[in-house]
Formats: C-alpha cells, structure tokens, sequence
C-alpha cells in the first residue's frame, strides 16, 4: 500500500499553481491518471519516483517512509525499487536493447522473457536510433519492468503502439505484474485505451 | 636538429590531457549539476586562462611557487619539489592553462544531455557515479574527444605561461614553441621552420582525426 499526501508548486504559463494531492493506492491495483496537460499528472510520478521533491508532505509505501518533509527525509530514487517508462522514453542511445535490460538486471530467463514480451527478440543488438517509435516505447516498457519493481510509474506508455501490439503487450503485461504483484500507475490522455484493465482512476483538474 | 623540444612537448601534452581528464572531467559533471553562486566563481576561475594573457598567469604562478618564500618554499622545505623552472612546473602551468578546453566542451555537452537519461538510471538503481559512468559519459564521446584533441592541441602551441614558470633550459622546460622563439632570436630560421611544421603537422592531423571521427562515429546500428 502506497499512501500519500502532497504539496507541490507547479509552474504554469498562466502563472503558480500548487498541486494538492492525498490518495492511496492499494497493493497490487492497477490505478489511471489523466486530466489536461499541464496538471501535474508527470510531476505526480515524478515526486513519488523521488526524482523531484514537494515542498510539503509525505510518501510512505509498505510502511517505510519514503518522503517527509516535515522530518526531513527523502529515500533515494535509487532505493525506492520503482519502475519508470518515461514519456519521451528516455533510452540510452549508447546502449542495444539487450543491453538496456542487462543495465537494470543480471537475471537471463527475465530478460528473455521481456524480450518475447515486447517483440524485440529479434533486435536485442540493435540501438534505439535504429528502432521505431512503438519499438522505442516497448523497450522503455521493458527497461521500467526489468528491475521486478513493487511500484511501476508509466506516463503515456501505449501512445505510439498500434492498437494490435497495444493488445498484446497489455495482455502479457497483465500477467507479469500479477505475477510481480506490483502497483502501478499509469497517465494517459486517452483513458479509454485502458478500460477493462484498470481497477481505479485518478483524475486531475 | 634537436628533437628534444619536440618530444618533451609530447610528453607535456600527454600528461597534461591524461590529468585533465582525470581532475576536468569530473570537475566538468560536478559544474554541469545545478548552478550556485559558489560554481558561477569557480567557472569564473577556471575559464580565467581563456581571456587572461600567459604571461600574467605566469607571472602569478613563478610568484606563487617561488621557492624562496609563502606556497614554493614549503613545498621545496616540505616535499623537495620545485615547480619553478622544472618540468613539473611546466606540467602544473598547462593543467591550469588548458583547463577550460576540458571543463567547456565537456560541461556543455553533459548540459544538453535529456535529465531524463539520468533519471531513469536512478529508476535502474544506479548511483550517480554509476550513471555517470555507463550513461553519461559515452553519450558525449564526440565532445569528450573534442575536449581531449583542443587539450592536446593547446598545450602544444603553449608559449608565455611555460616560458614565464618555466624559463628556457634544454631537454627540461625548452619545449617546441619556445625552441621556435630561441631560433628566431639566434637567426636559425631553418630550425624555425622544422620546429614549426612540426607542431603545424601534428596539430592538423589532430584536427582532422576529431572531424573523421565525429563525422562517421555511430553509423553503424548494431551495437
């Protein structure tokens, strides 16, 4: 169980806007955020990965405080075990998708079973420049999964995937985060593309 | 002809790029995270020799390690070293002197990298050293070679600030372009020209490797 209550300033065209947020999320439950741009919805993934900080408030998952800012701790991104598919994907163009998943895990059987997962068995030697959009985005899918994380942050993970590999991708996923039993949150601009899969919703204004 | 200037040059330039990539590089990513009034002096500093004349830098350096008084002559007292007039001097001076050619290219490059990059790395559970290490640093090879090239190249044509700590004594601070000079003064043109279409050669092979090399790195798509 993730459980938090948030304060954080946003910056805006239209000037200062504080993001407010108190919610949890139980153990296990597959949870969408959409709202309109500039919400927050990224910020809100971004401050439970610990990659930016609110200014109030605190995070704690499965007991273990995260974030508190009136006692002034802050658990490193790095030991918080969260898995992250970032919007832009943010690949390491240095790097082939075989070596992208052999970056976050040791663990052979998983990183062929990822592979197969995402259709990209066949161009595990290849660099993201050479893959397409939808290859990029699975990859970066793959990448977020390949640390078996307990929470998994996916902003916009299915926007450059057809609607047949969205399927499929989305059926294998199902399994996989059952099998992890991790939490995961997902922002979307097209919340129908998730019905039937999600057990709850968050929306921001 | 005498090749010792031209290969005690060689010699200074590869220590000075092989120490500057050790301190500047790190130096470079620790100024490439987030700005404070305090990194804005210390960019000031570093980027000095870039504007400052070698001679004036020189000057303060032949003060500052004087062995007859303040820094020069505890280290002499203390450690027996001497940078005034040695070659160790020489490699101290270029070190300083070339520094801002490793910071730049490389802070501006880590600068323009996505955060993203090193974000997810985090997300991997990597350290920043980590990060550093297998994400940041191989995606800026381009300017990491570019930076160690104009390092090589700089300390090469070194003139003022090595003649100033350094002074002019053969096979130990005489290097190329002060031979170049001493020529010139005793009428030896033909020495003048050898020494110079040396450097002139090295140098533009240097330049040459870094545009090949930044012309064709990363074409091909396997890894």
């Amino acid at each position: 169980m993730i459980r938090l209550t948030i304060e954080k300033k946003l910056k805006a065209y239209h000037g200062q806007q504080v993001l407010r947020i108190d919610k949890q999320f139980a153990t296990g439950s597959i949870t969408k955020i959409y709202g309109p741009s500039g919400s927050g919805k990224t910020t809100f993934l971004k401050v439970i990965a610990g990659l930016t900080n609110p200014e109030k408030g605190i995070i704690i998952a499965d007991g273990i405080t995260w974030f508190d800012a009136a006692a002034k701790v802050n658990l490193p991104t790095q030991k918080r075990n969260v898995g992250f598919v970032f919007q832009q994907y943010a690949l390491f163009p240095n790097m082939t998708v075989r070596q992208h998943l052999e970056y976050a895990t040791a663990d052979e059987p998983w990183i062929k079973r990822l592979l197969l997962l995402g259709k990209l068995d066949n161009l595990e030697t290849h660099k993201p420049e050479y893959l397409s959009g939808g290859q990029q985005q699975r990859l970066a899918i793959l990448r977020a999964l390949a640390t078996r994380p307990k929470l998994l942050l996916m902003d916009e993970p299915f926007s450059a995937l057809d609607p047949k590999m969205k399927t499929e991708l989305v059926a294998g996923l199902k399994i996989i985060l059952q099998e992890l039993g991790s939490t995961t949150l997902i922002v979307s601009h097209n919340p129908q593309e998730l019905d039937g899969w999600v057990n709850e919703e968050m929306v921001f204004e | 002809m005498d090749l010792s200037p031209i290969w005690l040059t060689l010699k200074l330039a590869g220590i000075t790029t092989v120490l500057l990539l050790v301190i500047g590089v790190p130096f470079a990513w620790w100024l490439s995270r987030g700005r404070s009034f305090f990194k804005i002096i210390v960019e000031a500093v570093i980027t000095m020799p870039l504007v400052l004349p070698p001679s004036v830098l020189g000057f303060y350096l032949l003060l500052a390690f004087s062995p007859r008084h303040g820094l020069g002559k505890w280290l002499h007292d203390s450690f027996n070293v001497q940078f005034v007039f040695s070659f160790q001097g020489l490699v101290l001076a270029s070190v300083i002197y070339s520094m801002p050619f490793m910071v730049g290219p490389v802070k501006s490059a880590l600068q323009q990298l996505p955060a993203a990059l090193a974000e997810a790395s985090y997300t991997l559970g990597k350290t920043q050293w980590q990060t550093f290490k297998s994400v940041l640093l191989p995606n800026i090879k381009p300017s990491l070679l570019t930076a160690v090239v104009l390092t090589f190249a700089h300390t090469l044509g070194e003139f003022g600030v090595v003649l100033m700590i350094g002074g002019n004594i053969p096979g130990v601070t005489r290097v190329a372009s002060i031979a170049v000079y001493d020529s010139v003064e005793k009428m030896d043109y033909t020495a003048a020209n050898n020494y110079s279409l040396i450097l002139f050669s090295i140098t533009f092979v240097l330049v040459i490797a870094v545009f090949v090399f930044n012309k064709y790195q990363a074409k091909s798509p396997l890894g």
